[in-house]
């Protein structure tokens, strides 16, 4: 066994050899290569739509900003009752059989919703009695008081969301002001929550929200989970998605902004999303990436798979690649 | 009066202990200069499917050249100038040119059964440097700081959340993605891909089906007139059956062409 392995032992090569100059060669393809992506690039371009934005989201869509943000202080968002790597919910965690890799692996970017998304931005507002005082109030509330406060804010709103989506006439207990973006809601028993959520609107409004979310004991930041799973609970990423044909049913997996080729290698992976059970199922994830592993492992060992290894010999596509070959023999 | 004497005799020649030059004669051994770079190559290598392993490679060294550019003025420039967003689309093109020339690369070795004649480990790192290129792109599209990374990030999450990854490889963390895209990744890439051409060099480009088992009866002895450096350092010559003759320079296999044609 010498450094790199085995040397052919099958198939030495008596017949006869064309000059080649393998330097030239790879000089040649870069410079052609490099070529044709300057073209397209001339041609084409290439996408780059702007990030949308907390603030953005809260003028555009102040009513589903306002149901969002409710339901993140509700701990019933997305992302509170997500699970690992996130909480220990188990609204998102999914197994295969005996599988549950997303237990196993654990809490690994731990994300309090009503802490993180509600509470600890209200606290960096300045000059501002009113929401001091609710604040003060809600912290020293008991758990069970703080969900009640929070379930009753967050009714009316979700009265309005499903109204919405039904295409039914919204309830009145919910109110908006499309000039300001101001949403008000009437609701009793909320106790100090319909402040908070009116600081939180003026904050996300003003921009001042992202920085609230990506803060922590540093200086720099790198890690925006927070406010992207934030924004992914709410509706403006999943508005602007579908209209570019991302979501998942559009096989978005492989799409990008506008009509660029986006990652065209993954369809693969992305047609067990359209096929039954994955499609459906609430461990479609774990079950698509389980039977990529698998194929892929078997692409990985194509030359040790009987029958795979021999379809080359029994359709002969080898006679149009060597034809020349073949024609001179 | 002058003794007549023969060509002074090398002195025996002692192993060296030396780790240096251990590495030396294993690597010259494998892969002697002659077959590294080759200056030619058999006739039946003669198809535009080749030009798809070498289109690879060149593909790779323009996505690396182009994200060097990008990587020396950070990554906030290409959205805010104009020849910023010209490298970023270089980049673009150059990933999808990579991935269409490996494809096609991938099937044509395919159909040729490029794994026959202990050329396994070729077909292996190959399939792998595809598989890992796949994550290497993922990693370039959730760190670009738009809108797509936005989506891609918070869709592509639960994948990985679901098989456990996603609790030490965070796709909505742009410091992490941004290391894994411009350095781990391309590092293991790069690496994979000379592994997988020195390999190539080492075992040459795999001959056609007939020529194959025709030559399955050749006994050993005759074998051995590919052109493996012989006990009294010579090279065997191999007489094309059309043509001239011409050194051949492997170890049981032709000077093959270039490591991305195996």
């Amino acid at each position: 066994m010498s450094l790199l392995g085995p040397k052919d032992q099958t198939k030495p090569w008596k017949g006869s050899y064309a000059p080649y100059d393998l330097v030239k060669e790879l000089c040649i393809a870069v410079g052609v290569i490099a070529l044709l992506a300057v073209l397209l690039t001339v041609l084409l371009s290439s996408p780059d739509d702007k990030p949308s934005t907390i603030a953005q989201w809260s003028h555009e869509l102040p009513v589903n900003f306002a149901t969002t943000a409710a339901t993140e202080l509700d701990e019933k968002s997305g992302t509170a009752e997500y699970g690992p790597p996130y909480n220990h919910s188990s609204g998102s965690v999914q197994h295969f059989l005996f599988l549950h890799p997303q237990r196993w692996l654990g809490v690994g970017h731990p994300i309090d919703t009503a802490e993180d998304y509600v509470v600890k931005p209200l606290e960096t507002v300045p000059n501002d009695p009113a929401l001091r005082g609710a604040l003060a109030e809600y912290k020293a509330a008991p758990e069970t008081q703080k969900k009640e406060w929070a379930a009753a804010y967050a009714a009316p709103l979700e009265e309005y969301a499903t109204a919405v989506e039904e295409n039914k006439t919204p309830p009145s207990t919910v109110a908006l002001d499309t000039s300001t973006g101001t949403v008000t809601v009437k609701t009793s028993g909320a106790g100090p929550v319909p402040t908070m959520m009116a600081s939180l609107q003026s904050l996300a409004q003003s921009g001042g929200l992202e920085g609230g979310l990506v803060s922590s004991s540093q200086f720099f930041q790198t890690d925006y989970t927070k406010p992207l799973l934030f924004m992914a609970d709410g509706g403006l990423l999943e508005e602007r998605a579908e209209q570019q044909h991302l979501l998942g049913e559009q096989w978005g997996l492989m799409n990008e902004t506008g009509s660029y080729p986006g990652q065209p290698w993954l369809w693969l992976y992305a047609l067990w999303y359209q096929v039954e059970p994955m499609k459906n199922s609430p461990n479609g994830d774990i079950q698509v990436l389980l039977i990529m592993g698998v194929l892929s492992l078997a692409f990985i060992s194509i030359p040790f798979i009987p029958v795979i290894n021999r379809i080359p010999r029994w359709i002969p596509i080898y006679k149009l690649i060597w034809r020349e070959h073949y024609r001179r023999a | 009066m002058s003794a007549t004497t023969g060509p002074p005799t090398p002195p025996p020649k002692i192993p060296s202990k030396s780790w240096t030059v251990k590495v030396r004669e294993k690597g010259v051994e494998a892969l002697p200069p002659e077959r590294l770079l080759p200056d030619g190559q058999p006739t039946y290598v003669a198809s535009w499917i080749y030009v798809f392993g070498v289109a690879s490679i060149a593909s790779l060294i323009v996505i690396i050249a182009s994200g060097v550019i990008l990587a020396l003025k950070g990554p906030a420039w290409w959205h805010e100038t104009g020849v910023g967003h010209f490298f970023n689309s270089i980049h673009m093109w150059s990933v999808e040119l990579f991935f269409f020339a490996m494809v096609v690369h991938l099937w044509g070795k395919y159909w040729m059964a490029a794994w026959r004649g202990g050329r396994g480990r070729v077909w292996v790192t190959g399939a792998i440097t595809f598989l890992v290129a796949v994550p290497c792109a993922l990693t370039g599209y959730v760190s670009q700081q738009n809108f797509d990374a936005q989506w891609i990030s918070t869709q592509a999450k639960d994948a990985m959340n679901s098989v456990g990854v996603g609790a030490f490889f965070n796709l909505t963390n742009f410091g992490q993605m941004y290391s894994y895209h411009i350095l781990l990744l391309p590092i293991a890439v790069v690496a994979l891909v000379s592994i997988h051409v020195l390999l190539v060099r080492r075992n040459g480009v795999v001959p056609p089906f007939e020529l194959e088992e025709k030559l399955a009866g050749v006994p050993s002895a005759s074998r051995d007139l590919s052109g493996s450096p012989d006990p009294n350092g010579s090279l065997h010559t191999s007489t094309g059956a059309q043509g001239s003759p011409r050194a051949s320079t492997g170890g049981g296999v032709p000077p093959a062409s270039a490591g991305e044609q195996s």
